[in-house]
């Protein structure tokens, strides 16, 4: 006992070798040799992983993540039933989005509070507080997904739209008309119904079966909103 | 922590009042919570002894604290172990104590577990509520069903918030200190939550039998009424056709809520206030979203079809008529003026 009660306290020799290295010279009796090594994984694994995060070059982080979201975004593409989007959530294809759209949104003239067109700050809290009322709402459905998960899927299903954003920006370089008219209407209705089609496909798993209907319907309106605000956009 | 103890440290019942309840805490949890395979010193399982351990704990608790800063964490073992354990735990007591404390709190206000029964509802039910509210039931003699949920008139108020956009998008509605989103969300909300609340308020004061929730969900289904007539007046600009919807099915709806509320009310006074009330400002609400926000749309129909001019849209076309000698098209001056009556208009 004194042995073991000696060794693992020397607080040098505890970091070059696994603790309780000294337990396994003991043996409790002559027919019965207890061999083993009892070592504490955890700890120092852990803090080797996340030293090893912390010392890489900034660059490799930003690639790591950049990857991961483009990941997302070609699940968000092509959606299949899916759970990368979940399992490993993150918040900055949203945010990406939500910022490229919010940016396209811009009319760039020197008095744009004086037309109705929304403001930066105006897109981004209806796309987060959006988000948030509808996961809200999910989870006192009775759905079982996380906060940030939904948030999470939210976002990225915001991508559809973010490319109709693009392409109404670039047809209304063109001359306008009826025919511009629609065929903006046309690919915001598509894109619309593209991000209706992925959000259900990652979240309606996660609603009571008879409940799909009540937790779609507030994703509609939202995309609708936002579908609406693009619509709407005139330079 | 260490400057605040070595003070009270000096005898145990001169521990001062901010130690006084962590010190309770310690008395009847402290032996539970050290192991008391740890020790080397076998006489520690009594409760002398474990009194004697604290105020030793105490008194050295400014060296514990210095040797268990260089400790590693994996160690728990050993003579120096033993007291930087010791200090560690009671540390880590203090930590738990003020953690289980903050999530009590949290968790008390910022349950939304709270509202969970509010949302169990089927879509069926909901369908079922949605074309309900819009029959009106003659039997007042015996209070009448409410169901109380907040799913249905939740989702009612959104999708009039977004009725509301589409609406002030198609007439170019300006807005000048405010945005359009936030217009649309604060006009619906503050009705629907300004007028529960009013209503209660009233029916509080006439001893009518409801409560806040139902009054919440009861005006929310009524809104499914004006989400209708909105949706189909904003796309199609008839005037005539507005008139005859908003009696039709705005009244529709009123007289629903009126009958509810007849129902759950006794004495004709009593009932003559509260319905008048609701009726007004049910039916004066569909009005002004239809007129407030679709202004300009009917200003430039009148232009197109001649001088078929509804009563409010008198004031700008008395400028050409005053300013007959400027040199500004009168076109440019009319569609400014009607600019800045939607603009005063909106405030």
């Amino acid at each position: 006992m004194a042995e073991a009660a000696e060794s693992p306290g020397d607080p040098v020799t505890a970091s070059s070798r696994p603790l309780f290295a000294g337990l396994s010279d003991i043996s409790i009796s002559q027919d019965i040799p207890v061999e083993g090594e009892i070592t504490i994984p955890m700890r120092s694994r852990i803090r080797e992983f996340d030293s090893s995060t912390l010392n890489e070059s900034v660059q490799n982080t930003v690639m790591r993540d950049l990857k991961a979201v483009g990941k997302k975004f070609m699940h968000v593409l092509y959606p299949r039933k899916s759970n990368t989007l979940l399992r490993d959530w993150d918040l900055w294809g949203p945010l990406i989005l939500c910022v490229t759209l919010a940016l396209m949104l811009q009319r760039g003239s020197v008095d744009s509070e004086k037309d109705g067109g929304p403001q930066f700050a105006e897109v981004f809290v209806i796309v987060w507080f959006g988000a948030v009322t509808i996961t809200l709402n999910s989870k006192l459905l009775g759905g079982n997904i996380s906060f940030f998960q939904s948030l999470c899927v939210l976002g990225y299903c915001i991508l559809p739209l973010t490319v109709a954003m693009l392409v109404c920006r670039l047809v209304l370089l063109a001359e306008p008309g009826p025919i511009n008219f629609m065929v903006r209407l046309f690919v915001v209705i598509v894109m619309f119904a593209w991000s209706i089609v992925a959000s259900t496909a990652f979240l309606a798993d996660s609603q009571p079966p008879n409940r799909k209907a009540l937790a779609v319907y507030p994703v509609f309106l939202f995309y609708f909103v936002i579908s609406w605000m693009i619509l709407t956009f005139t330079p | 922590m260490a400057t605040t103890a070595a003070p009270a440290g000096g005898a145990r019942n001169g521990a001062g009042p901010e130690w006084g309840g962590f010190e309770e805490n310690i008395q009847g949890g402290g032996s539970a919570v050290i192991d008391m395979e740890n020790m080397d010193d076998t006489s520690g399982s009594s409760f002398e002894d474990m009194g004697e351990l604290h105020q030793r704990l105490r008194e050295e608790e400014v060296d514990a604290d210095a040797a268990a800063a260089e400790e590693e964490d994996g160690e728990f073992l050993g003579m120096k172990g033993f007291k930087g354990q010791l200090s560690r735990q009671v540390a880590d007591q203090m930590w738990q104590a003020g953690k289980r404390q903050a999530s009590r709190a949290f968790s008390l206000y910022a349950n939304i577990d709270i509202l969970r029964p509010y949302f169990d509802v089927e879509p069926a039910q909901v369908r079922s509520r949605l074309l309900e509210s819009m029959i009106p039931i003659k039997m007042v003699n015996f209070p009448q069903k409410i169901a109380g949920e907040l799913y249905g008139p939740l989702m009612l108020v959104f999708t009039l918030v977004a009725i509301l956009l589409h609406g002030m998008k198609t007439s170019d509605t300006i807005i000048r200190e405010g945005t359009l989103m936030g217009t649309a969300i604060g006009t619906c909300f503050g009705y629907w939550l300004g007028v529960s609340s009013f209503i209660y308020f009233l029916a509080y004061l006439c001893n009518a039998q409801i409560t806040m929730l139902q009054m919440l969900a009861l005006l929310g289904y009524g809104l499914f009424g004006h989400c209708i007539v909105l949706f189909i007046t904003y796309n199609i600009h008839l005037h005539a056709l507005f008139y005859l919807f908003w009696l039709l099915v705005g009244g529709l709806s009123t007289l629903r809520m009126v009958a509810v509320l007849v129902s759950r009310t006794v004495g004709p006074t009593q009932r003559l206030l509260l319905c008048g009330t609701l009726a007004a400002l049910h039916m004066l609400f569909l009005l002004y979203l239809h007129f407030a926000y679709h202004k300009v749309v009917e200003g430039i129909l009148d232009t197109l079809e001649g001088p078929n001019i509804p009563p409010m849209q008198r004031v700008p076309r008395d400028i050409p008529a005053a300013l007959p000698a400027a040199r500004i098209p009168a076109t440019l001056l009319n569609a400014t003026a009607k600019a800045v009556a939607v603009t005063l208009q909106s405030h």
